[in-house]
């Protein structure tokens, strides 16, 4: 909170320490979110996504508890969920889901016993607020460095990673069929999702890093059906976001309700979900051109099941 | 191609039906008709247009035109004289649901509000699953059947609402030729005793020849229909297809290949001779 | 442990305890697991929302989890349920950050909407949760059959007549109503952890649907009972006993499943298309 006073005094926004800072973590953090993203959207994994950046909270309040930087701490939590997920959780997608959604409320029951602890230690709550919306301009100089290693570590990976991850998440079982491991693969990346989660925690905070990893993501999977330009035009949209967001986070503090400046989590959401549904309107109308002709229109607006057989 | 007039107390006839997708005709002018107790085969390739003729006579799909009438009515969206079997249907294993619970919900699933347990729904539902041999494994999960198992929990499902028609998309897809043939069999007995008509879609049609009462012969959205016999001939085929096609008779199995075939010149050509399977017969 | 200002929090436990289960039976059985947990928490939002204008929370909780609920409902029409669950849970979450950053006052309240704060329950409160309790048990008992159909094998309830569609929408509202529920009274995080937990275990250890329901409300009733007794012992979170003890029996089902298989593998004939 007295980041985003300092930030909103600060002489200009060109000049402002903390906005260069954010300027530049946002950027890191909108790359490698948007790339990883696209393929949380293409396996269905949104949900471990955003459970991954919420369970943040897990490891950033033990951080706090113990006296280390979040960043780490997000991380090596991240990292354990990441494999108890894989555990508890089986193959099909709705038992998937179901697992997530266990170790999702079991960690956020234990940071809640943490900051617990916390409030008895130190008497406060504002701790908790800041775990779970964060803000770009409360970040310091020292965990720059560290995330942007992070965030290249995450991309070489990814890349490393990219086609037996492609052909795992269209089927697991063609992938099987090519030798591929299947489910350590699938451990592999929630653990690449752990480490952008953490990333993009310490930004906008745990529960917004979602709208980092998905939104750019399933915009870009709207515009373009190949996989690899998808990845770099997430990075791109979730990137200009980012900084539109921090733009108008400056320039809110002189917008009603008077004086008070909009979170800048909001501010970056807000303008991923604007860009979301105006991409969402431009294909709807491309194909109800496409549909005006003449057709036997399905009562149920299913698709017609393609008829498939060996 | 060959029609097919209406007659009295038809369960199904469609007329003139045509469907348009994506500025695409998937169906031109089918029209056939039904009656109770007969085993029909809806034949034909991948992508001819099987599964849209199921889903117009479903209610599912509204035809551009043409008539679908249903017991002599036009169709409407809720209705319990038809009953479907769906090609696909994947259940997850971890849902808690037996065959019977699933048979059960054939009889009011789609009713709101709660029901009361009876004896006789019990009964009912016992004795369909008696009807379709799946008393061994009523207490099994339905995710945890094998595909022939789940076959006939699913006709069960289809037929405990005593429907007039049953159609059946491609149940033979999935399953090994002797599962299959005990499906086709079960069905046959299913027509005769409870005077249903049967429409069942198939890509080969050997499976279907002992039983089949009638063929409606599917190819580039068009329909031949009639007999085995009347229907599967080369001339017959090759006009529905609009190029030459062959229809070869070889032990008692029907091979329908592409006239242009390089590699069938060394075959025999019997086409046109009197079917070699005497069970084939007219009705 | 049942002094008077205790009462109120074994009554509405037990309350959320019947209904989050009976809602939390569909929410697993049709693996919607996101929705069910991004809802509550969205909601929380509109709770945030209306303090700042001085409204009652619960209006503000209801608004933003029907809103919530129906908008993924039409948006994930034909898109992916999850994405667009993901995308209106971080909308919503961002609008909470907003209203929370102009009005700071609130902070305490809305951790409580979050983690639970089931110990400060007031007896005015129990009133309106039980009725709102029983309109969630009346839609699901109208709802039943088609509800368990659509969930199971949507392509048979399609050739019903049933409109999977409506029936998805009509139990995203369902959601929503147990959401504002449950949410008050005990928080995003006990709702959702009584909601999967007990559902999942539940389905475990029967293969009727109906047997399924009933066990999992025995299941939630013992894990919220005896979270708060330890609660009461501990001075400890009551969301922290909540979410341990509903995993772990999640865990313990899940196990004897495991080992139950494992033995009766050897005897079993070699099924070899019962995987089909």
């Amino acid at each position: 909170m007295e980041g985003i006073l300092h930030a909103l005094f600060a002489p200009g926004f060109g000049h402002s320490e903390p906005v260069r800072t954010a300027v530049l973590a946002g950027a890191v953090v909108a790359l490698v979110s948007g790339a990883v993203g696209v393929i949380t959207v293409l396996r269905g994994q949104s949900f471990a996504g955003h459970a991954l950046s919420a369970l943040g909270t897990l490891g950033g309040s033990a951080a706090f508890l113990v006296g280390i930087t979040p960043l780490w701490g997000f991380v090596t939590s991240g990292f354990i969920v990441a494999g108890a997920m894989e555990l508890v959780g089986t193959q099909r997608r709705s038992g998937r889901d179901v697992a997530t959604g266990l170790v999702l409320s079991t960690a956020l029951g234990l940071s809640a016993l943490f900051l617990y602890f916390e409030t008895i230690v130190n008497s406060t709550t504002g701790v908790t607020i800041t775990i779970l919306f964060g803000s770009l301009f409360a970040l310091n100089g020292i965990t720059l460095p560290a995330m942007i290693l992070l965030g290249i570590v995450c991309l070489v990976l990814l890349a490393l990673l990219y086609r037996p991850l492609l052909l795992s998440s269209v089927s697991s079982e063609l992938a099987a069929a090519r030798g591929i491991p299947v489910r350590t693969l699938g451990v592999a990346f929630l653990m690449l999702l752990a480490l952008s989660a953490a990333l993009s925690s310490v930004t906008v905070g745990t529960i917004l890093s979602s709208a980092l990893l998905i939104g750019p993501a399933a915009t870009a999977l709207r515009l373009t059906k190949r996989p690899a330009v998808a990845m770099v035009l997430a990075g791109v949209i979730g990137m200009v976001s980012t900084w539109v967001g921090i733009v108008l986070a400056y320039d809110s503090y002189r917008w009603p309700p008077a004086g008070k400046g909009w979170p800048v989590s909001f501010c970056v959401v807000a303008v991923l979900f604007t860009v979301y549904l105006l991409t969402g309107l431009g294909s709807r109308l491309r194909t109800a051109r496409v549909r005006q002709r003449r057709a036997g229109a399905p009562v149920t607006g299913q698709p017609l099941p393609t008829v498939r057989q060996g | 191609m060959i029609g097919d007039e209406m007659r009295r107390g038809d369960v199904l006839a469609l007329e003139g039906v045509s469907v348009w997708r994506g500025g695409r005709q998937i169906l031109d002018e089918v029209g056939f008709s039904l009656a109770p107790g007969e085993f029909t085969g809806l034949i034909g390739s991948n992508g001819a247009g099987k599964t849209t003729i199921l889903r117009v006579v479903m209610g599912l799909l509204a035809p551009a035109e043409g008539t679908v009438l249903v017991n002599g009515r036009p169709l409407a969206r809720r209705n319990r004289s038809v009953g479907y079997v769906p090609q696909k249907v994947l259940i997850d294993p971890d849902a808690p649901l037996r065959a019977s619970d699933l048979v059960a919900l054939g009889l009011d699933g789609e009713k709101v509000g709660p029901r009361t347990p009876s004896r006789q729904r019990r009964q009912r539902v016992e004795e369909m699953l008696d009807a379709v041999d799946a008393t061994a494994f009523a207490d099994a999960r339905v995710g945890n059947l094998s595909g022939g198992e789940l076959q006939r929990v699913l006709i069960a499902h289809a037929l405990i609402s005593r429907p007039q028609l049953l159609l059946m998309d491609e149940p033979l897809a999935n399953l090994d030729i002797r599962s299959g043939q005990e499906i086709v069999d079960l069905l046959a007995r299913i027509a005769e005793q409870q005077r249903i008509a049967v429409l069942l879609s198939a890509h080969d049609m050997n499976p279907l020849l002992p039983v089949m009462d009638r063929v409606v012969y599917v190819a580039g959205g068009r329909v031949a229909v009639g007999t085995t016999d009347d229907v599967v001939r080369t001339e017959v085929l090759s006009k529905l297809y609009g190029h030459q096609v062959n229809v070869l008779r070889v032990d008692g199995r029907v091979l329908v290949v592409s006239g242009s075939h390089v590699s069938l010149d060394a075959i025999p050509r019997q086409s046109g001779a009197p079917a070699a399977d005497a069970s084939v017969e007219g009705r | 442990m049942f002094a008077d200002y205790m009462l109120n929090a074994w009554v509405v436990a037990t309350i959320v305890a019947v209904v989050a289960p009976v809602v939390g039976f569909f929410v697993v059985l049709r693996g919607s697991a996101f929705v069910a947990h991004a809802v509550p928490e969205a909601a929380f939002a509109g709770a945030a929302g209306a303090s700042l204008l001085g409204l009652n929370t619960i209006f503000g909780l209801g608004a933003f989890a029907l809103g919530a609920s129906l908008g993924i409902g039409m948006l994930g029409r034909r898109g992916r349920h999850d994405v667009v669950t993901a995308l209106a849970l971080v909308m919503l979450l961002g609008a909470g950050s907003l209203f929370l950053g102009w009005s700071t006052e609130y902070a305490p309240e809305i951790y409580s909407l979050l983690f639970g704060e089931v110990l400060g329950v007031s007896g005015n409160e129990i009133g309106l949760t039980a009725l709102l309790g029983a309109l969630c048990l009346g839609a699901i008992a109208v709802l039943y059959r088609p509800l368990l159909l659509t969930s199971v094998a949507p392509e048979l309830a399609a050739a019903r007549g049933i409109r999977n569609h409506r029936i998805d929408m009509a139990f995203l509202v369902v959601v929503a109503l147990a959401t504002t529920t449950a949410v008050p009274v005990v928080g995003a995080l006990l709702m959702f952890s009584l909601m999967v937990g007990p559902a999942a275990t539940a389905r475990c250890l029967t293969d009727r649907p109906l047997h399924a329901v009933v066990l999992s409300v025995v299941i939630a009733l013992l894990t919220a009972w005896a979270s708060i007794a330890a609660a009461y012992q501990t001075n400890w979170p009551v969301g922290f006993f909540v979410t341990a003890f509903a995993f772990a029996g999640y865990l313990l089902a899940h196990g004897g499943r495991w080992i139950r298989n494992a033995y009766s593998r050897p005897q079993a004939p070699l099924a070899g298309e019962s995987a089909a």
